[in-house]
């Protein structure tokens, strides 16, 4: 991509190219200035500083000398902010360096027109650009919450804030200490391990019951279609809270006659009943995910099958299920994670003894906050990532088995 | 089809006199609607269990849980003799009832009192009126004394138990909340409550729920309106770009919504506390002061800010879904025939994707309008939803009974706009990555 020209480029001249850059520095000039006493000298030193290196650049340091210019500023900048600001200069300036050496390029040698449709005004090439800055924005406010909790959990305090050592990168100021709470800690080991037994078997009940209903769903006859639909997804779109006491008051009888009609002991009906109750709020993903797979699924197929004289267990096992195995398996990750992070129904059906992960996060985040619950953070949000990355795989494969060009 | 065949007689073939028949000798028709019915069978069979597991352990046990918030049976089955012998009374008299009533009530309270339900009716009517708690247990210790044969009249005994058996109001609450299915609880989460005179609005200090609705309602409306301000804009370039570039971005977007809902939660506190990152950023950066850092959690801003950011995906996905199918070019040739960049983004474009607008907001407004987990954690006190107050009520204050109201009416609205979803959507459209 980076070789195709849609536009002639050709450099910009002086007159264009100054102001730009004198903009821009201006607002890292007002940054850092505000940090260091006055924004106002660094407003305008800024400007002028950024104006002279920009002629300085393009003037004398572009064509064959456009390297040398490029990490000459780069060096320059990161040697003034490091002499300046110590650790946390050396990041700024690092970040500045890369940012000035490479826009006063782009903006004076018009390589920014480069991907653009020659006939765009100049206001129709600003808002491209200022459109994509929007986008930019609205991503960094998607991913920065997730991002910020992974360096704060290896902090050595016992706070929730960065503290000054960690700012000025100190080794002494981190720590894997509420990894070892983690790791080490009976109520958090207990909770994990309760999620970890509650997760799956609720997704494999969900999985179970929900691809069955989906591949019934999707025959062509079904009275009350629509209407059993609705059901089904319901779980899904009632609020939790209304869920839970439903729940909470169906499930405690249900436990009463469990423990004292059939004499189970009570820990084992704990789980029995917080198991059936996020089996429940998993079936709406099951059957989503299940019945988009089952829309591209040829019927002719089980035709063929049983032509062969298959039965229609044999035909379900090695024709239909491999090939909406995708679909299946990414509705159980769907349905796991919502058990997995699932608080206000366990909050209300389970007891003390069932309590899993999230419940002991909500309990810390409302009643203590420890550090403790960034690094179990930072442990799920590697732990997503790679659920993530396994529904997408499995997207893409169900894509091609289906023969569909991969999106 | 039989016809058909009859009306045909220039044909050489024999002529099929009865009706068409299938291999097995049955006719066509006959085992054409029982091979459906077989298929119908079969698909209802497959789909059974989990109908069944659903209907059984979801919709019914929420059916049976709001029916707590009509259901008023624990005074008349406490008191039923009370409850008789109040019928002729009158409360709008301004006069004490009869001796008979207080005969009656004692003979039920010693009941009661044996059952130890005394208690339960007092907390059960210290919800319409603060006092009957302690009125009903500290009167029951007492009550247990009296000899039901010996010791009338009863009137002046009660009275002099505690005093409060001889206000009217105190019978008058009995008496009204005596029916067994009541208003009461619905009239209780619109801030009024049932009097002899009928319904009638609660003293200006306890009208909240209704200001709670409103609130719930306006700030889901601002959740929404945000999702849709910020879900645009990444909608638009993910459809508009590459498929490679495309498909990472949307990996972006899908990984908070993959990410846990308590990690996400904790980190906007990390994010917007008092000694947060916007905070120390903003300090840092000299645009507000050290002692004059905005309180952004805790409030309204850090619930509305954290669901926008939580609910976000659902917003993104069904627009990303409704863009992807609209071919660019309407754009190119709205601008060749004259229009400006404005037009013909407002006039062709835009218009394009209302449903995708449409499927996200209502998706949207429907997750946040029964939202809890996040409210309670960083709404405070201004910043918390209607569902936070119905988990109060089950869990802390035990009124179960208003509880179940304030659920109804929320799950109402949430029905109507599901009902909503499903006629302009269809439910079996949602999307998830």
């Amino acid at each position: 991509m980076a070789t195709f020209k849609l536009t002639h480029v050709e450099r910009k001249p002086m007159s264009f190219t100054m102001p730009v850059i004198a903009v821009t520095g201006s607002i890292a000039g007002f940054l850092v200035g505000t940090a260091n006493g006055s924004g106002l000298i660094g407003f305008l030193a800024g400007a002028a500083i950024a104006a002279a290196v920009a002629f300085v650049c393009i003037s004398f340091l572009s064509d064959g000398m456009e390297k040398l210019g490029r990490w000459g500023l780069f060096a320059v900048l990161v040697a003034i902010g490091t002499v300046m600001g110590g650790a946390l200069g050396f990041v700024v300036s690092v970040l500045f360096g890369a940012f000035f050496q490479w826009f006063i390029y782009w903006i004076g040698e018009g390589r920014y027109r480069t991907k653009l449709a020659p006939y765009l005004t100049p206001g129709q090439v600003l808002w491209h650009f200022s459109f994509k800055f929007i986008c930019g924005s609205i991503f960094v406010f998607l991913i920065t919450p997730i991002l910020v909790v992974m360096p704060l959990s290896f902090n050595a305090e016992d706070f929730f804030t960065f503290t000054e050592g960690m700012l000025r990168f100190d080794p002494e100021a981190y720590s894997l200490k509420h990894y070892r709470d983690f790791f080490t800690n009976n109520e958090w080991q207990r909770s994990f391990k309760n999620s970890l037994i509650i997760a799956p078997i609720a997704t494999v009940i969900s999985v179970t019951l929900g691809t069955l209903a989906a591949i019934g769903l999707s025959q062509s006859h079904v009275p009350g279609r629509r209407a059993i639909m609705a059901v089904l997804i319901s779980p899904m779109i009632v609020p939790l809270i209304i869920s839970a006491t439903g729940m909470f008051f169906f499930y405690s009888d249900i436990g009463r006659f469990l423990e004292g009609t059939i004499g189970i002991d009570k820990t084992t009906v704990g789980y029995i009943k917080v198991i059936l109750a996020h089996a429940v709020l998993g079936i709406p993903f099951v059957i989503i995910t299940v019945t988009a797979t089952l829309v591209g699924f040829d019927r002719s197929l089980t035709r063929a099958a049983a032509n062969m004289g298959a039965g229609p267990v044999t035909t379900f096992f090695r024709v239909q299920m491999p090939l909406i195995l995708p679909g299946v398996i990414s509705g159980g990750l769907f349905a796991f994670i919502t058990s997995f992070d699932e608080v206000v129904v366990v909050l209300f059906v389970g007891s003390a003894s069932q309590k899993t992960l999230p419940w002991q996060m909500f309990t810390g985040l409302r009643e203590q906050i420890s550090p403790t619950i960034l690094a179990v953070a930072t442990i799920l949000v590697v732990m997503s990532i790679l659920l993530l990355l396994t529904v997408e795989l499995l997207r893409r494969r169900s894509e091609r088995l289906r023969g569909m060009s991969p999106a | 089809m039989a016809d058909a065949t009859q009306s045909a007689p220039m044909q050489s073939a024999p002529v099929q006199t009865g009706p068409m028949l299938a291999a097995d000798g049955t006719p066509l028709k006959q085992s054409l609607a029982r091979s459906l019915r077989n298929q119908k069978i079969r698909a209802l069979a497959l789909i059974a269990p989990l109908l069944l597991f659903v209907l059984l352990s979801f919709v019914i046990p929420i059916g049976q849980m709001l029916f707590k918030s009509v259901e008023n049976d624990i005074v008349a089955d406490t008191l039923p003799l009370t409850v008789a012998a109040l019928q002729d009374w009158d409360a709008a008299s301004g006069e004490l009832p009869d001796e008979p009533v207080y005969e009656a009530f004692v003979t039920d309270m010693i009941e009661a009192v044996a059952a130890k339900q005394h208690t339960r009716l007092g907390t059960r009517l210290n919800y319409e009126e603060t006092g009957m708690s302690s009125l009903f247990r500290k009167s029951g210790r007492q009550i247990r004394r009296i000899d039901i044969a010996e010791d009338a009249p009863f009137k002046e005994k009660l009275i002099d138990i505690n005093e409060d058996w001889g206000d009217v109001e105190t019978w008058s609450v009995i008496k009204t909340h005596s029916v067994r299915m009541t208003n009461g609880y619905f009239l209780n989460a619109v801030d009024m409550k049932r009097t002899p005179e009928g319904a009638q609005s609660q003293p200006e200090d306890r009208q909240i729920l209704v200001k709670l609705f409103i609130r719930t309602l306006i700030m889901s409306l601002a959740i929404t309106g945000s999702c849709i301000l910020l879900g645009y804009p990444i909608a638009w370039i993910i459809a508009n770009q590459p498929a490679r570039i495309g498909n990472l971005l949307l990996i972006l977007v899908l990984l908070p919504f993959w990410t846990s809902l308590l990690v996400r939660t904790s980190a906007w506190i990390v994010m917007l506390q008092q000694q947060g990152v916007v905070n120390e950023i903003l300090v840092w950066l000299n645009v507000i002061a050290d002692d004059a850092r905005l309180v952004m959690i805790r409030n309204e801003v850090g619930t509305i800010v954290a669901m926008t950011h939580i609910l976000l995906p659902f917003m993104i996905l069904p627009m990303y879904s409704v863009m992807q199918t609209i071919n660019p070019s309407y754009l190119r040739a709205a601008k060749s025939l004259g229009a400006t960049n404005f037009t013909a983004f407002w006039r062709v474009y835009f218009p394009l994707t209302v449903p995708g607008i449409g499927a996200g907001s209502i998706l949207v407004f429907i997750l946040a309008i029964g939202y809890y987990i996040t409210p309670e954690i960083v709404g405070g006190t201004s910043g918390i939803f209607i569902s936070n107050r119905i988990a109060f009520h089950i869990s802390s204050s035990l009124n179960w009974g208003l509880a179940a109201a304030l659920a109804s009416i929320l799950l109402a609205a949430v029905l109507i706009l599901y009902w909503a979803y499903d006629k302009i959507v269809g439910i079996d459209n949602v999307k998830l990555g």
